[in-house]
């Protein structure tokens, strides 16, 4: 009997120091600031503690899809073209809200056998093609597996190119990770980070380097441009705003008309370096293009001497150079670009362009200062509740006060420890949860003990009390501790960040509780019955 | 030491009374959010996480004037704001709100609108460091909405199948009734102290509701033992019996819970001070309903069969050995 019980005894001393280890591993040293460091190293801190910012951002998984149905658009009209079957024009009726969705209209009803079976042939594998309106058009609709694939593939890349940016930040513990069930969003947390504008530039910067072939301007403004094309713009150029000054030196704002498609552009681009014009003292960007879009730049500038090509990025002219001799592949771009433009595009040549545009759902930003000031007031409610809840144990049960008070203390140790292992993050809500077990566990504590009492009143024996009382009272110990375990289950499931910290630490704390309040106190009950003398009482 | 030795209250002869009681609350609590609802189209004040917008908190070094900052705030071309003061002793903050703008871009304008103006235009020095914004967009905030309003439904249900598992229908259906009171009270009390209901809050109510749950088990636990005990003692004293015998547990157990959300709230800081508010009133009402609500239900419930002629729905037989 006795040596069961020094048995136990060893294996709760050796849970002790085992979470011990959780929450300290092995420290510097023993000092106070030794050990807030080891601390505050291994217990992972959310951000509503250590500062940093956290967005969540929707990726418009539209835009991947409405390009993927124009590149379709556009073979469609060259598979027609080539078989000479003749159509009026092939649109997509929405490209917003249903990009999936193409408009074949004007075809000769008599080549409409023809028609359809180049689309089954080609195009039956993604899209379902169906004929509208008599035989003289068909609609293509991309299908919902195709579909779903192409904005599962978007969400991937989205996240890869965002990590890639975030890494390029030197950020140290970042978190990037789809959120929600199903709704292309994406989380970012950044601890640290206190520039949040800055950030979301990064992250979020669409800008594509392309060089144009230019076909007018410079124009003081649209209806300028414009009218040098007689009033209607051909599908195949667009007009396109200058920024700032350029090295043509024209100032304010400027408008060209552009060829639409560009001869290189995005991935064509193997690096972009920043650098200065020796001459002007101006900011350069110095790039060098990949071999096969080398190749296509050198022949279309070999035969384009004497036109001018312009530089666009982000939607607006940055450069328009006169073509002097033919450039193979690499060059160097005089611009308007000021220093964080250059350093956003090297940036981003270097990573890789998003598959899709990204809009910011959420956006909180916690400074470090309010950080700190959240932990030492958590840490404040929970020293003074402990210390409220001990006192009143001590008070009102004597001796078997000292019982739940050193099984609420292992209570705190395995729960921190729990943290310390599993590497889960402990928010400010999450504090709250520490408080409330402390609460709620000594609830068992009282349960058992309240039982035990009254056994003790209805005349049994110590030892017959002791196990009367732990026998009642376990039934309701675990109901009442699963069904709170379920609430934070539930919790977990559709909170966010702190509030799933909160009910990480709930549910901890309470499987510890089950332990310490159980099996430690009933040890503890053990050890102080053996040392008892027949007939004693316990001190309850 | 010992409170509660050798009680003998009549709890279910005082049942009009706690009706009374819940009633009037209950009443009090759904008016003020109808007045809420009027005045701004939502029943409970609403955090920033729910409507969506942008809320800046700084901290000064000196105490903030409120009208100076306002002015600031004007003189910058801020629209639509609001000033809330949280000045306290240690830490000198305010709240800033703003509405939701069309656009993610006018998101970012007003914040840092909001930043420079304090900046240049009131004389009160703060840190980079000690600033927290907020900004979530309208999506974000239905999203949660409905997710929060899930979640709550969900816990309530699996109370339910728990309950109904453990013990029996009834048993089940009178706690989540009584868990439902307890929110509704809760609730209330936001409204009619106009405080703000955010993310925490929500997830204060869904402990509360699994505390609340754990109170009523603990009666139900020993009515349940009573009955295997004593098949012959009429329903209304062996429940008061069984609540008299857990009256001291009960009453501790809230009273040492609560004594810890009392410190949260007092010491917890500005950020939780909605959680620990909602915990404070959630567990006074949690332990009063296990009393007030869930026992008369099942009594009057046992008592309803009987006069419909219907046998008395005794509970699962257990085992007393674990």
């Amino acid at each position: 009997m006795k040596k069961n019980l020094n048995k136990k005894i060893a294996a709760i001393i050796a849970v002790l120091l085992i979470f011990i280890y959780g929450i300290f591993r092995i420290p510097s040293g023993l000092s106070g600031t030794a050990l807030k460091n080891a601390v505050t190293q291994n217990i992972h801190l959310g951000l509503d503690l250590q500062g940093g910012v956290h967005l969540i951002l929707r990726v418009m998984v539209q835009e991947a899809v409405g390009d993927e149905t124009d590149a379709a658009v556009a073979r469609i009209q060259q598979d027609l073209q080539t078989a000479h079957l003749t159509f009026s024009q092939i649109v997509k009726p929405d490209p917003k809200n249903k990009p999936e969705f193409i408009q074949i209209e004007g075809t000769n009803p008599t080549q409409s056998g023809s028609v359809r079976s180049i689309l089954d042939d080609k195009f039956s594998n993604e899209y379902d093609v169906a004929s509208a309106g008599g035989e003289s058009s068909f609609t293509l609709t991309m299908k919902p597996g195709v579909e779903k694939a192409i904005e599962d593939k978007t969400d991937q890349q989205a996240i890869e190119t965002i990590r890639d940016r975030v890494d390029s930040l030197g950020v140290r513990e970042p978190e990037i990770a789809p959120y929600g069930l199903g709704a292309n969003q994406i989380l970012v947390e950044l601890p640290g980070i206190s520039d949040v504008d800055r950030v979301k530039a990064i992250i979020k910067s669409q800008a594509r380097l392309e060089i144009h072939p230019v076909i007018g301007g410079p124009f003081p403004d649209e209806q300028a441009a414009l009218s040098s094309v007689g009033g209607n713009l051909p599908p195949e150029d667009e007009v396109v705003q200058g920024s700032g000054t350029m090295a043509a030196g024209s100032e304010g704002s400027s408008y060209y008309v552009l060829q639409r498609v560009p001869i290189v552009a995005g991935s064509d681009f193997r690096s972009a370096e920043p650098g200065t014009d020796t001459n002007t003292n101006q900011r350069t960007v110095h790039f060098t293009l990949t071999n096969e879009a080398g190749d296509r730049f050198y022949d279309y500038t070999s035969k384009n001497i004497n036109h001018s090509m312009a530089v666009v990025m982000g939607g607006q002219v940055k450069e328009v150079a006169n073509i002097e001799s033919a450039i193979r592949d690499s060059g160097e771009i005089r611009g308007s670009f000021s220093e964080d433009e250059v350093e956003i595009l090297s940036k981003l040549l270097r990573t890789g362009a998003l598959p899709a545009s990204l809009e910011y759902l959420e956006d909180r930003t916690v400074g470090a200062s309010l950080g700190a000031d959240s932990i030492r007031e958590g840490v404040t409610a929970a020293i003074v509740g402990v210390l409220l809840v001990m006192v009143f144990m001590l008070v009102y049960y004597k001796g078997s006060g000292i019982n739940a008070d050193l099984a609420l203390f292992l209570n705190l140790v395995i729960l921190l420890g729990f943290m310390g292992f599993s590497g889960a993050t402990l928010t400010l809500p999450g504090i709250a949860g520490v408080i409330l077990t402390i609460g709620m566990g000594v609830d068992s504590n009282v349960l058992i003990f309240e039982r035990i009492r009254e056994e003790i009143r209805a005349g049994k024996a110590a030892s017959v009390a002791v196990e009367q009382g732990f026998a009642h009272a376990w039934t309701t110990i675990f109901d009442t501790h699963v069904t709170t375990i379920v609430s934070a289950g539930i919790l977990f499931l559709f909170g966010t960040g702190p509030v799933k910290g909160f009910a990480v630490t709930l549910t901890f704390g309470l499987a510890a509780n089950l332990f310490t309040a159980v099996y430690v106190s009933r040890v503890i009950f053990e050890a102080h019955l053996n040392k008892m003398k027949p007939g004693q009482m316990v001190s309850i | 030491m010992e409170l509660f030795h050798n009680v003998n209250v009549d709890w279910l002869g005082k049942k009009w009374y706690f009706l009374g009681f819940s009633l009037i609350f209950s009443t009090a609590g759904i008016i003020s959010m109808a007045m809420h609802y009027a005045k701004i189209g939502s029943p409970l004040p609403l955090g920033v996480d729910f409507k969506g917008g942008t809320q800046v908190q700084v901290r000064f070094e000196n105490p903030p004037d409120i009208a100076q900052i306002r002015k600031a705030m004007d003189s910058a071309g801020v629209q639509g704001f609001t000033v809330v003061n949280i000045d306290q002793a240690a830490y000198h903050e305010v709240l800033i709100s703003l509405p939701e703008a069309s656009s993610e871009a006018a998101n970012d304008q007003g914040r840092q609108q909001v930043v420079t103006a304090l900046r240049e235009h009131y004389n009160n020095p703060f840190n980079d460091n000690g600033v927290k914004v907020d900004t979530v967009g309208a999506t974000v905030g239905h999203q949660l909405e409905r997710q929060a309003a899930l979640a709550t439904l969900y816990s309530l249900l699996g109370m339910l199948v728990y309950l109904w598992f453990r013990f029996q229908l009834i048993y089940g259906v009178a706690a989540v009734v009584a868990c439902f009171h307890d929110t509704l009270i809760t609730v209330g009390a936001f409204a009619l102290a106009d405080r703000e209901i955010s993310l925490t809050v929500i997830a204060a109510i869904l402990t509360l509701v699994g505390y609340s749950m754990n109170d009523t088990i603990v009666v139900f636990d020993r009515i349940r033992e009573n009955l295997r005990l004593s098949r012959r003692e009429p329903l209304p004293d062996l429940v008061n019996r069984s609540i008299n015998q857990t009256l001291s547990r009960t009453v501790l157990t809230s009273g040492l819970t609560f004594l810890t959300v009392l410190s949260l709230f007092v010491f917890g800081g500005q950020v939780l001070r909605g959680f620990s508010f909602a915990l404070v009133i959630g567990i006074l009402i949690g332990t009063y309903s296990s009393i007030a609500v869930a026992s008369p239900m099942l009594v009057a419930y046992q008592e309803w069969r009987a006069r419909s002629g219907k046998a008395a729905v005794l509970p699962a037989a257990r085992r007393s050995k674990v």
